[in-house]
């Protein structure tokens, strides 16, 4: 073992845990889709026990890595990778919010039937899942290749977020009693645009942790 | 007993034996003192310390002239023995580590333990004889300078050793050149240990007598010049030592009494002035 | 970017052992450059041949250049002296002289080459000890004896004494490691504002304080110069792995 145990082990356990608040996450946003799209309250519940778990790991975090910086003077790759982690809590943390208003959505608009296949959303959301996946992935594994694709993906996802949007207006006019549900939609396509957008911010971190290259957004 | 009790034992007995030592080591030192003052004391007087040597026993006889002459052969040894000494010692400090240095550091050595009275001898070849100045004063105190220099080079030589070399090398770094660099810094740091050094060779060579038997040999009158044989007062006990009178076998225990406090206010001076340094650099003022 | 001091080709020796091997650095003028490195990497060594101080060493060599503005410091012609006059150096361990009171120790450089002005000397000390900021606590005690303050007043007596003589370029070498951390703050805050007018290299075991005050870092490992660069970039992202290994403390 290298010289400074002390120092090692505290970074262990920062992984350790940074790891489990990243799977965590992928798990949140899967299961808020599967149960907006089947309406299931008992998934929309497990959700919200994911969410507030994770925010507990979210201080807990924040609070080890300033004391690590406070007393072990971290620098090089190990400063950009708590810096990296102090940064990618919060986008975790903001994706199971988002996650859990998803699943909120699905419990109040249980009673109310879907009034179309849920075509752009199931669709929307699978990008938005695959993104955070890749994302969660990439930060675990280091792998900035992965970080590629999820940069793509986010046109896609603000372009659907477009066209969605667009869709349900046209419905709300028509009708008005699907005022209800399609600005549950519209939430929901909110939602997990910000997703996205926080998987994208997770991919960016991943690149300056590793390379320590800033990504200068156009 | 315990572990304990018996190294407290031992260390008392240990403790015990060392002083039986240096008890049985001072002695013959304490004895010689008291013998001297018993047998000399009765020979003080202000006469026989301003009087001047006979040699026939007379009353009226004094060592005034052996003072002086004592006196005079160590100040004349000095004024060629402390200079070539101490500049002998900074030599060998500064380049003793290239072949040169290494050679005077070894003939300097081989020097020191000279019998004093071969160099008795090489002074009496080279000033009484070769140089054909006969028995002299000056003759005596070259003697005794070739037996102080290498005392003095190799005390100069342990003092500027002691300098850290963390001085030498500050000044070298402020641009000072490197004679400038030992004769301003070191020498002033190690100024201490040299005066110490050269009191001491001093009270070493006031009491050399074989070698001026051969160069100052000996005079009964009060003249000091350079180019004439002196009394002193180590042959003043030689030579009355042998003689059938009385008063003058009294005198020589005088003369001794008048060596020894010679050399014993030189080591005393030697320990003031030690610990008037040692306070010097403790002083500290705060503000 | 101007370089004050670049060396070609550097090698030092202690007699068989290779101390500095083949380094070719620049350091930039007006700035700090900090020279890290794990013990025995030759840092010191580094810094003493920038001053001519390694050959005091007996059994040291040097071979390669050293050029100061342009100037091969160890060419023939060139006298130590005068280089030492003009790259000042400040030890590990504060070294005022002891025999010397607070003024003399200050002026010892320019009084044993010679300036006497009583003047001249007066305000020299008074400068140099300004720009040690030392002079407000020791303005009233200078005929006190140079060892008879602290230790981190010793040591910015030393700097000052450096400064008087109006070197170019300061050497330092472990300025800090014997003092407190107060007055190790008092240094690092006073070599800030020296090196608007001087240039300034320093050795430091301590990689936070080179991080604090250095414009520029070196890093040396087993005698060579592995990386050089912009303070910043050395610790946030070095190109060195073995630079990296270091400065995370993993060297096992």
């Amino acid at each position: 073992m290298s010289p400074r145990k002390a120092y090692e082990t505290e970074l262990k356990e920062l992984d350790r845990l940074i790891e489990k608040m990243a799977t965590m996450t992928s798990e949140a946003i899967e299961l808020a889709v599967r149960s907006f799209e089947k309406l299931e309250t008992d998934l929309a519940e497990k959700v919200k026990k994911i969410d507030e778990e994770m925010y507990g790991l979210n201080v807990d975090i924040e609070k080890r890595c300033l004391e690590v910086i406070a007393l072990q003077s971290p620098v090089a790759k190990d400063l950009r990778t708590i810096g990296t982690y102090l940064k990618v809590i919060t986008d975790f943390d903001r994706i199971a919010r988002y996650a859990r208003d998803i699943a909120e959505v699905t419990i109040h608009a249980k009673a109310m039937a879907h009034f179309k296949p849920l075509v752009s959303i199931p669709h929307m959301a699978e990008l938005a899942e695959r993104m955070v996946d890749l994302s969660v992935e990439a930060f675990l594994n280091r792998n900035i290749s992965l970080t590629k694709e999820v940069f793509e993906l986010e046109d896609k996802v603000d372009s659907l977020y477009d066209e969605i949007f667009r869709e349900v207006i046209t419905y709300m006019m028509e009708d008005s009693k699907k005022i209800s549900i399609g600005i549950n939609y519209t939430l929901v396509a909110r939602y997990l645009e910000r997703i996205a957008d926080h998987a994208c911010n997770i991919s960016e971190r991943v690149i300056y942790m590793v390379t320590g290259q800033r990504v200068v957004k156009e | 007993m315990n572990a304990y009790e018996y190294r407290r034992l031992k260390n008392r007995l240990a403790s015990g034996l060392a002083l039986t030592c240096v008890i049985l080591a001072m002695i013959p030192l304490l004895y010689i003192l008291a013998s001297v003052v018993m047998k000399g004391a009765p020979a003080l007087s202000w006469e026989f310390l301003t009087n001047r040597t006979v040699g026939t026993g007379e009353p009226g006889e004094g060592i005034g002239n052996a003072i002086v002459g004592t006196l005079l052969l160590v100040l004349y040894a000095s004024m060629i023995g402390l200079p070539v000494g101490i500049l002998t010692g900074v030599y060998i400090s500064e380049y003793g580590n290239n072949r040169f240095g290494a050679t005077v550091r070894f003939f300097n050595d081989v020097l020191a333990n000279f019998p004093s009275i071969v160099i008795g001898l090489l002074a009496y070849a080279l000033v009484v004889t070769y140089l054909n100045v006969g028995f002299s004063l000056i003759a005596g105190a070259v003697a005794l300078a070739i037996i102080e220099i290498p005392i003095v080079a190799n005390t100069t030589e342990e003092a500027l050793r002691m300098v850290p070399n963390s001085l030498r090398e500050g000044a070298l770094a402020l641009g000072i050149s490197r004679w400038r660099t030992v004769i301003k810094v070191m020498l002033s740091s190690a100024k201490a240990g040299i005066v110490t050094g050269a009191l001491l060779a001093i009270a070493r060579i006031s009491g050399e007598t074989a070698p001026l038997l051969l160069t100052a040999f000996y005079s009964n009158y009060w003249s000091f010049s350079p180019t004439e044989p002196v009394a002193s007062l180590p042959l003043t006990i030689f030579r009355n030592y042998n003689s059938p009178s009385e008063v003058l076998l009294e005198q020589a225990w005088g003369a001794a009494i008048v060596l020894i406090m010679i050399v014993l206010s030189l080591n005393v001076s030697v320990r003031l002035f030690m610990r008037r340094n040692a306070n010097k650099g403790q002083k500290v003022r705060m503000r | 970017m101007n370089h004050k001091i670049v060396t070609e080709k550097l090698n030092a020796y202690f007699g068989d052992i290779h101390a500095v091997r083949g380094i070719d650095i620049r350091i930039p003028k007006n700035m700090i450059t900090a020279i890290i490195g794990p013990s025995g990497c030759g840092k010191s060594t580094l810094i003493r041949c920038m001053n001519r101080m390694h050959e005091v060493v007996p059994g040291a060599q040097v071979t390669g250049r050293v050029l100061l503005d342009g100037i091969d410091i160890y060419s023939r012609q060139m006298d130590p002296v005068i280089v030492r006059s003009k790259v000042g150096m400040v030890f590990q361990k504060p070294n005022p002289f002891p025999t010397m009171s607070i003024y003399d120790n200050v002026v010892a450089g320019l009084r044993l080459n010679g300036v006497k002005d009583r003047d001249t000397l007066d305000k020299v000390v008074e400068k140099s000890l300004r720009l040690a900021a030392l002079w407000d606590e020791v303005k009233d005690q200078l005929d006190q004896s140079g060892v008879s303050i602290s230790g981190g007043q010793q040591q910015r007596l030393c700097i000052a004494r450096a400064l008087a003589i109006q070197p170019e370029v300061l050497l330092l070498d472990e300025p800090c490691s014997a003092l407190d951390p107060i007055a190790t703050a008092k240094i690092e805050d006073l070599l800030f504002d020296l090196k608007e007018d001087y240039t300034i290299v320093i050795v430091t075991h301590n990689m936070q304080q080179a991080a604090r005050i250095a414009d520029y870092t070196a890093f040396m490992y087993l005698g060579e110069l592995i990386e050089f660069g912009e303070t910043k970039k050395i610790f946030e992202n070095p190109d060195n792995e073995l630079t990296e290994k270091y400065i995370t403390g993993r060297f096992g």
